[in-house]
């Protein structure tokens, strides 16, 4: 019974660290993102927006968030045209080499994007398409496809295949049975890998950052951008734009929870 | 299977077999070529040659190991008590997989700029650690090593834990009451039940965590000493591409990046099929 209660301690004992540090850095950004100074004492004493005004001068914030937006909900529609049939096969399917198709979908999600996202960015800039809002929609895919496909997967078996028997025998060819019996039962699964695609696509930088021009670029890569020259303006400006690109995560991520489990957003095959 | 069946899996798979031959295949291949080739698309081997003979180029293989290698093991020593803990779930685990969700949505780049004020001298961390008299001076955690370190270890730890997490609790709970009828105790549980069958999770999840601190980016240059100590591979790969714009030489260290990843992967691969073949000889014996 003792040593339970060690494990137990040390369980919480390092959850608490690590959330106190996570926890620790998001207020600071939102605290330095509101304070006037803020040097060496625990709390800033004064507070101000200005930072904000400040922020929004320096950058094309509408052109920013356009970007994001632009960029996420393509990414995320393409992505469900391209893996709604390609989980519908895998689910209903049994042929040989699903296996093959299976390890050739996972290899973009396991190799990280600064590995393939350098060739990437090579070739759409020969193909003049890097800089523009396209490119960045190209690149974002690839991670973006599989990870889409794997979610809808699991949704699509769990739907009684009888339903489709049903409505093949009283009529209704493949296509009409996809669209008209299987597509309305599968919303939810179409909602909750669409979200999670925006968070994931708000929130990568790799990808963006490789191919993104000043007109394609989104929240995360100016952020970078601040960061990087982060001599040139002040450092609670920078922050302010942290504050903004945390709002944005944090609204997905809230609207995303309520259809996905938390596991998911991690999910990565096996 | 019907004909009509195979007509329609391939219209099916017809959009995912444009994606990866467009978007994945054939921009590797196009990288294969670029770093195979000089700037008249002639053969050469000359960018390889020119990466490994430089060693501000080839020096930062080394600098990326010294810096992956501890952010792997030290994420997966972290997680592997934590992940068999919470193997059959504990009261505030929804809480627990959430603020572990938080860093990861968030992302390295906000991680990074947060560090810097919060593990900064005057940051809180330092106040802290003051207060608790482990050190009576701040302790210098930004643009250094371990301001990299510790953000490889803030970002892995969460993909590593829920992964093990996710691979444990998939084991059939009914083996370690029968272990333990059996008479075996809790050391014996973890060492001979639980650990060989969880052992492809926790390769798995090494594998994937150090290839992705392999290729840390903004976390070496924000929080790192970008043209010194921590002047990681991608470093290297980018300047090549948008800093003197020689895709031959950018891609040639991609190819290289991507080399280091898969001899890491089949070293895990063969430690593991070691260890396994060790545990089963011991249990006839």
């Amino acid at each position: 019974m003792k040593r339970m209660g060690l494990s137990k301690a040390l369980f919480w004992f390092t959850i608490i660290v690590y959330s106190f540090n996570i926890l620790g850095i998001i207020l600071t950004v939102v605290l330095n993102s509101l304070s006037k100074e803020w040097y060496g004492e625990l709390f800033p004493k004064i507070f101000t927006f200005e930072w904000y005004a400040y922020m929004a001068r320096e950058h094309d914030l509408p052109q920013l968030l356009y970007a994001t937006f632009i960029v996420a909900i393509s990414v995320a529609l393409i992505a469900l045209i391209i893996g709604l049939p390609t989980a519908y096969v895998l689910a209903r399917y049994d042929f040989r080499l699903k296996n093959v198709i299976l390890s050739f979908l996972l290899l973009p999600m396991l190799i990280p994007p600064m590995t393939y996202g350098i060739p990437l960015a090579a070739l759409l800039y020969k193909l003049r398409l890097a800089t523009k809002l396209s490119g960045v929609i190209l690149a974002n895919l690839v991670p973006v496809v599989p990870y889409v496909t794997l979610i809808l997967t699991p949704f699509i078996e769990q739907i009684d295949i009888s339903y489709e028997s049903a409505a093949r025998i009283l009529g209704a060819n493949r296509f009409q049975t996809f669209f008209k019996v299987l597509l309305p039962l599968i919303i939810p699964g179409i909602f909750t890998s669409a979200l999670l695609s925006i968070v994931r696509t708000i929130a990568m930088f790799e990808l963006t950052f490789l191919v993104a021009g000043p007109k394609s670029q989104t929240v995360v890569v100016a952020l970078y951008y601040d960061a990087y020259a982060a001599g040139t303006r002040p450092p609670q400006a920078i922050d302010a734009l942290a504050v903004v690109y945390f709002l944005i995560t944090m609204t997905f991520l809230v609207i995303a929870l309520r259809f996905a489990s938390p596991t998911q957003f991690v999910y990565r095959g096996k | 299977m019907g004909r009509r069946n195979i007509i329609t899996i391939l219209l099916f798979l017809l959009p995912a077999f444009f994606y990866l031959s467009f978007l994945f295949i054939y921009p590797f291949l196009y990288g294969l070529n670029l770093s195979l080739t000089d700037e008249k698309g002639n053969f050469t081997l000359e960018n390889f040659i020119r990466f490994f003979s430089d060693p501000w180029d080839a020096n930062t293989i080394w600098i990326t190991l010294k810096i992956a290698i501890p952010a792997t093991l030290l994420s997966i020593l972290i997680a592997i008590p934590l992940a068999y803990y919470m193997r059959h779930g504990v009261r505030g685990e929804k809480f627990v997989t959430l603020l572990l969700i938080l860093p990861i949505t968030l992302g390295s780049v906000f991680i990074a700029e947060g560090m810097l004020t919060y593990m900064g001298p005057n940051g809180w961390l330092n106040k802290l650690l003051m207060f608790l008299r482990i050190t009576d001076k701040p302790v210098k955690l930004t643009h250094n090593y371990w301001g990299v370190l510790i953000a490889l270890i803030i970002q892995g730890f969460p993909f590593v834990f829920l992964m093990l997490l996710g691979y444990i609790s998939g084991i059939d709970p009914n083996l370690e009451k029968a272990a333990s009828v059996l008479g075996a105790n809790r050391w014996h549980i973890f060492w001979k039940v639980i650990l060989p069958l969880w052992l492809p999770g926790i390769t798995m999840a090494m594998s994937l965590n150090f290839v992705m601190n392999f290729t840390v980016f903004p976390s070496a240059v924000l929080l790192g000493q970008p043209s010194g100590p921590t002047r990681v591979i991608s470093i290297s790969a980018f300047q090549w591409a948008f800093e003197k714009f020689n895709f031959h030489m950018s891609s040639a260290v991609a190819i290289i990046m991507g080399i280091v990843e898969l001899i890491f992967i089949l070293i895990v691969m063969f430690i593991r099929q070691g260890l396994y073949r060790g545990s089963t000889v011991a249990g006839k014996g």
